[in-house]
């Protein structure tokens, strides 16, 4: 789960490392209020889970509040990306001599958080690692020790010469790792972390992912979680269980399991057709799920025709199969549905849909040739009428 | 011959009297699987389908069993702990069935394993069966067949696909390994590699990756170095998005890395033959068996 910046820069102040002062605005008298409190030039930012917010005009600069009211007005309420702005973030511009970056990943590799410091901050750091990762410096962090002082010092001096500002990194580095650890933490970063004219060292801006699974033992944390800022049908399906991703095809998918729901996908696009979405109804099935997935799906105004792709195993088919009819009892689904099951109860659940006129398939193929055909022709009808 | 586990397996089930513990243990009983004890901590002197004992720990189940191989269906909270426990009381292999267990909690509990000279398969993953001999974890049996073929894969259902073509058109498996869709996990590809490699009866390696990482590129040049076999491999998710996580926690394309192009590349020059769609694993394995 994302952290918008606001809320990240709360839990790094809480932290104690130096943030400069700033305000949420959801209206543009607030934003000149906030403007007006902090004094001077200040940057108007929206808050969304999008990246590229400067150049979609997401970020301004206002010398005044009155700039700064406008500025809100400008961005409250814009898309970013399908994403409607309504929030933003007024902070002070700061007077920067100089930009670093400062993250903390969950490294695959070394099994460990692992700090990265470059001097090259400010910048997608993703290209800086790609083109010249020698300007990197990596540090994995043993998780039963946590970053040791003269590790951060350490660091601190890759990132500046002033012996002063790199003991203040130092310090700011140790604090974020303790961000990491207390939040349950997948990213932590600070891009960028900068110097002043005063040379002050300060977190100009931040991001923080949390764990996903760290959600059900920390109700804080998901009470950050921020809906409006996600796409609708994706927080329907979590809220109902499914793991969920919308995408641009017109091929409805309903799979059991991330790895056949991937490769469910991919046999899609390899028989001609584009797949609408990822889904994974999940391991242990009951009927309710399946009812969910087709509400999810049929949603989606782009779908033609959907299919259902399950290898039982702790999965039941025969759930599955109570869960279409069910579902095709609850609403109208207009449109053509194949069903491929296989696996634990599979007699059972073709004989539950061939009482209400259903037919499923055994072969994954076969099921998916099927439905990019279906897909094929509804949208050539579409396109005729 | 098989890798992992097998007729000598002899099993702990910790989580025995949970959902999902206590039915897995029942499939896995009903296979012929040597379970030899459970353990739910509170209940222990309760006995399990009859001859199971059950134990309040692990270090007491091991003591009372000679138990060398624990299986672990307890919520994600208790987890690490459940692994932890485990290793500590000696046991060498260990299979985390669980799925959410929180990733700084893995990091935690990893190097604790590996100090105790233990193997940790999993979390979040299917576990393994070496058919006819021992199934340990939530494969379904009836799927496999004994026989020559060594599968190890990150995910569940697109392995009992895979699976399911081979058993179908007579190819059996000498062990089917999950290693899961984690980011940090305890048994990597290579890993798996290394003993179907060592494994005088496997003759072909069937691989199945995804998006996400880059164990796959380091498993085929690992292959390449080291698997004097021939390998079969395939890569779900050349159809996802960037920075969109598909499902498993591990699945998610980062920039330019963890592509499905940039896998299948590095099978291809590893020597690997790719597989474009789960079914023509048959025909793959069958041209390498000759």
């Amino acid at each position: 789960m994302n952290l918008h910046e606001y809320q990240a820069r709360d839990l790094l102040r809480t932290a104690g490392i130096p943030v400069p002062e700033g305000g949420v605005a959801t209206s543009p008298d607030q934003v000149e209020a906030i403007a007006r409190r902090l004094g001077g030039t200040v940057v108007v930012k929206a808050q969304v889970h999008a990246g590229g917010r400067g150049k979609a005009g997401g970020v301004k600069l206002a010398r005044d509040p009155g700039e700064a009211r406008k500025a809100g007005t400008a961005i409250l309420g814009m898309q970013i990306k399908g994403l409607v702005v309504e929030k933003v973030l007024v902070v002070p511009a700061a007077d920067i001599a100089s930009e670093s970056y400062l993250g903390l990943i969950m490294d695959r590799e070394s099994q460990r958080p692992v700090f990265m410091v470059s001097a090259a901050g400010g910048v997608d750091i993703e290209e800086v690692a790609a083109k010249t990762p020698e300007k990197i410096t990596r540090l994995p962090v043993d998780p039963r020790y946590g970053l040791l002082a003269h590790q951060a010092l350490g660091l601190g001096l890759v990132l500046y010469q002033d012996f002063q500002q790199a003991r203040a990194a130092a310090a700011i580095m140790q604090q974020l790792y303790g961000v990491f650890v207390a939040n349950g933490a997948s990213l932590a970063e600070i891009n960028p972390l900068v110097t002043t004219a005063a040379g002050q060292v300060l977190a100009l801006d931040a991001k923080i992912s949390i764990d996903d699974n760290e959600l059900d033992r920390r109700p804080d944390l998901a009470a950050l979680r921020d809906e409006s800022a996600e796409e609708p049908s994706e927080v329907a399906a979590r809220k109902a269980g499914l793991s969920f991703i919308k995408l641009d095809g017109d091929v409805g998918c309903v799979v059991n399991g991330a790895g056949l729901a991937m490769a469910t996908m991919d046999l899609v696009k390899f028989y001609g057709g584009q797949p609408a979405n990822f889904l994974d109804i999940g391991g242990s099935s009951n009927p309710e799920k399946v009812v969910s997935a087709l509400r999810i799906i049929t949603a989606d105004r782009n779908v033609k025709a959907i299919l259902f792709n399950i290898f039982g195993g702790i999965t039941r088919t025969d759930d599955v199969a109570n869960g279409i009819v069910t579902a095709t009892r609850q609403f109208k689904v207009d449109l053509p549905i194949v069903i491929r099951l296989t696996g634990t109860n599979e007699a059972e659940a073709f004989r539950i849909l061939e009482a209400v006129g259903m037919r499923a398939l055994s072969d994954m193929d076969e099921a998916v040739k099927q439905v990019v055909a279906l897909a094929r022709g509804a949208a050539a009808k579409g396109g005729a009428a | 011959m098989s890798i992992f586990v097998n007729a000598e397996t002899r099993l702990v089930v910790q989580g025995i009297t949970g959902r999902d513990g206590s039915f897995h243990a029942r499939q896995m009983l009903e296979y012929g699987t040597q379970v030899v004890a459970g353990v739910t901590p509170g209940k222990g002197g309760q006995t399990f389908e009859g001859r199971v004992p059950v134990f309040h720990t692990v270090a007491d189940a091991v003591k009372a069993t000679d138990a060398n191989t624990s299986v672990i269906y307890v919520p994600p909270a208790l987890a690490a702990g459940a692994i932890a426990e485990a290793a500590d009381a000696g046991i060498k292999f260990i299979v985390a069935i669980t799925e959410g267990i929180p990733v700084l909690d893995m990091a935690r509990v990893l190097p604790f394993v590996r100090e105790r000279s233990c193997r940790l398969l999993g979390p979040n993953c299917p576990g393994l069966i070496s058919p006819g001999s021992a199934k340990v974890g939530i494969i379904p049996g009836q799927i496999c067949a004994p026989g020559r073929v060594g599968l190890v894969s990150r995910s569940g259902t697109l392995t009992y696909e895979v699976v399911n073509h081979l058993t179908r058109n007579g190819i059996g498996q000498s062990t089917c390994v999950g290693i899961g869709g984690d980011p940090l996990i305890g048994t990597n590809f290579i890993d798996v590699l290394r003993a179907f490699q060592d494994d005088p009866a496997t003759d072909v390696i069937v691989m199945l990756g995804e998006i996400g990482g880059t164990d796959e590129q380091k498993a085929a040049e690992f292959v390449a170095d080291y698997v004097r076999k021939p390998v079969v491999g395939f890569i779900a998710g050349q159809t996802a998005p960037k920075g969109r996580r598909m499902g498993h926690a591990g699945a998610i394309i980062s920039g330019a890395s963890g592509t499905a192009e940039e896998k299948l590349e590095a099978f291809r020059r590893a020597g690997i033959a790719v597989m474009q769609r789960p079914v023509d694993v048959v025909e793959l394995v069958g041209a390498a068996k000759r």
